[in-house]
């Protein structure tokens, strides 16, 4: 058999299972309430695609404890990107966020790798009012970050290889079983 | 896709639904206090407009400023145009200043097919001759489909008047025959195309008898230059026969609509209470417009669509 030129990457780890999931979230829905003492000026606002329904998440772990459920608000940020013009990008779904003024508006992703699509966030956030802070949680962080920017709440910082990647698999986006998995390419 | 000369451009009826939906999302950026994103920022969009046209070019203009393009207006009629220059001159001026779209407007047709063979640019179609009018189409689907969409399956319309010399007529059949509706040309005789080149619509010369089958009722507008030309006898006699008055909207389904691309002319090929009635898009047309242009220009300057 001939070497392949471009080799299948292969699962390394199995960072998170469904549990370990669930954990983080619940962790984080108790760090984002302790920090800004209660829910009510708290706005989720997920990412596409994976970040919506993490928020969608979040606000149901608050609700269970607060007994009260935070606004969520979803954005796409493809108009807003730097990349534009350098590889395909198409919107996800429509950009609904709600009153923001004077609020906190916690941006939610499922990965922080580069920085890029967080600050494509802040642009895209900022045009459609002026809250009173930004915030922001992630399930992963996996460092090489391109910009000075940095989550507030993190389900787990993840040491990674740049060539690596981070799947983060959820039921109401991917189906099947949940998780965090980092593959790569075998030496 | 480099440019948009030709609805056949758009590809399959998969790949127009996905420029129908792309438009959703920039009829939500329209709606927001500032409509306006920074996608397109640093590229030069540059109409070209051979034809007057105001609220064609209007619309593009707006479309690339709400995308943060530089606009450029060519204005044809205090230019060196006007001292002789060829269009092959005027395009490599224009492009030698480096843009990269040119959004183009010709009373030749064809003209546009030929600048985009002299360009680096990406070309859009804004009008070209009797050929065609590709935006106006996809913003006439756009249009129709949120009142009877997704799915324009079956949806019947009757496109009435001078479908002979009409580039709207021509991109719209292209269009919602893609789409899966069916069609029929409604006009006297005189401005009905001499052949039908396969295209699969019905013909019929009597609009009463069309009007109680039509979902839809697409009026052109009657150019009234065309009456020197003797294709209809009068102005009168055009409205009384094939005009939308408000007696005839009486015999349609109850929920029929009315479209018309514009300017009308109110009391001749669309009575006004019709144009200002419920049932009238013509408003949303011009509305949707904008943020049909905006997928456009996204698509061939911003989408990265090349790359794939």
């Amino acid at each position: 058999m001939h070497p392949r030129e471009h080799p299948e990457p292969v699962l390394r780890t199995r960072v998170f299972d469904d549990a370990d999931l669930r954990r983080a979230l619940t962790r984080i829905a108790h760090e984002i309430v302790e920090r800004n003492h209660g829910p009510s000026d708290v706005v989720l606002v997920g990412l596409y695609t994976r970040g919506v329904a993490l928020a969608q998440r979040l606000a149901a772990a608050i609700a269970s404890f607060e007994g009260r459920e935070p606004v969520v608000g979803t954005l796409d940020v493809s108009f807003y990107r730097d990349d534009i013009g350098l590889r395909p990008i198409a919107p996800v779904g429509p950009t609904e966020v709600p009153d923001i003024a004077g609020k906190v508006a916690v941006l939610v992703d499922d990965v922080l790798f580069t920085g890029r699509t967080a600050r494509a966030a802040l642009d895209a956030l900022l045009e459609l009012g002026r809250p009173r802070a930004v915030q922001l949680a992630v399930l992963v962080d996996r460092g090489h970050r391109e910009l000075p920017i940095r989550a507030d709440y993190v389900g787990k910082n993840l040491p990674t290889r740049v060539s690596e990647d981070v799947r983060v698999r959820l039921a109401e986006v991917d189906g099947g079983e949940e998780g965090v998995e980092l593959w790569g390419v075998p030496e | 896709m480099k440019h948009l000369l030709s609805v056949d451009d758009l590809g399959p009826r998969a790949e127009i639904e996905k420029m129908l939906d792309l438009t959703e999302s920039f009829v939500a950026v329209q709606r927001r206090e500032i409509p306006k994103v920074p996608a397109l920022r640093g590229k030069v969009v540059v109409s070209l407009f051979y034809e007057d046209s105001t609220r064609t070019r209007v619309s593009f203009e707006t479309a690339a400023k709400r995308l943060s393009a530089d606009a450029m207006v060519f204005t044809v009629s205090s230019s060196s145009v006007k001292k002789g220059e060829s269009l092959l001159d005027t395009v490599q001026t224009i492009e030698a200043m480096g843009i990269d779209a040119i959004v183009m407007r010709h009373s030749a047709s064809g003209a546009p097919h030929r600048v985009a063979e002299w360009t680096s640019a990406s070309v859009i179609n804004a009008g070209d001759g009797r050929h065609e009018h590709p935006t106006q189409a996809l913003l006439d689907a756009f249009t129709l489909r949120r009142h009877r969409g997704p799915s324009l399956d079956g949806c019947r319309i009757a496109i009435v008047g001078d479908v002979k010399h009409s580039r709207v007529a021509r991109s719209d059949v292209k269009m919602f025959q893609a789409l899966g509706c069916e069609l029929t040309l409604v006009g006297p005789p005189t401005l009905m195309p001499e052949r039908l080149d396969g295209w699969p619509v019905t013909v019929s010369h009597d609009l009463d008898d069309v009007l109680p089958d039509v979902d839809v009722i697409y009026l052109l507008r009657i150019q009234r230059e065309r009456i020197g030309e003797a294709l209809f006898p009068s102005i009168r006699e055009y409205a009384d026969r094939w005009g939308l008055s408000a007696a005839r909207v009486e015999r349609c389904k109850p929920d029929m609509l009315v479209m018309h691309p514009g300017p009308m002319n109110r009391g001749i090929e669309i009575a006004g209470d019709v144009a200002d009635s419920t049932r009238s898009l013509v408003t949303e047309q011009v509305t949707n417009g904008v943020a049909v242009r905006m997928a456009v220009l996204w698509t061939l300057l911003g989408s990265g669509g090349d790359f794939v």
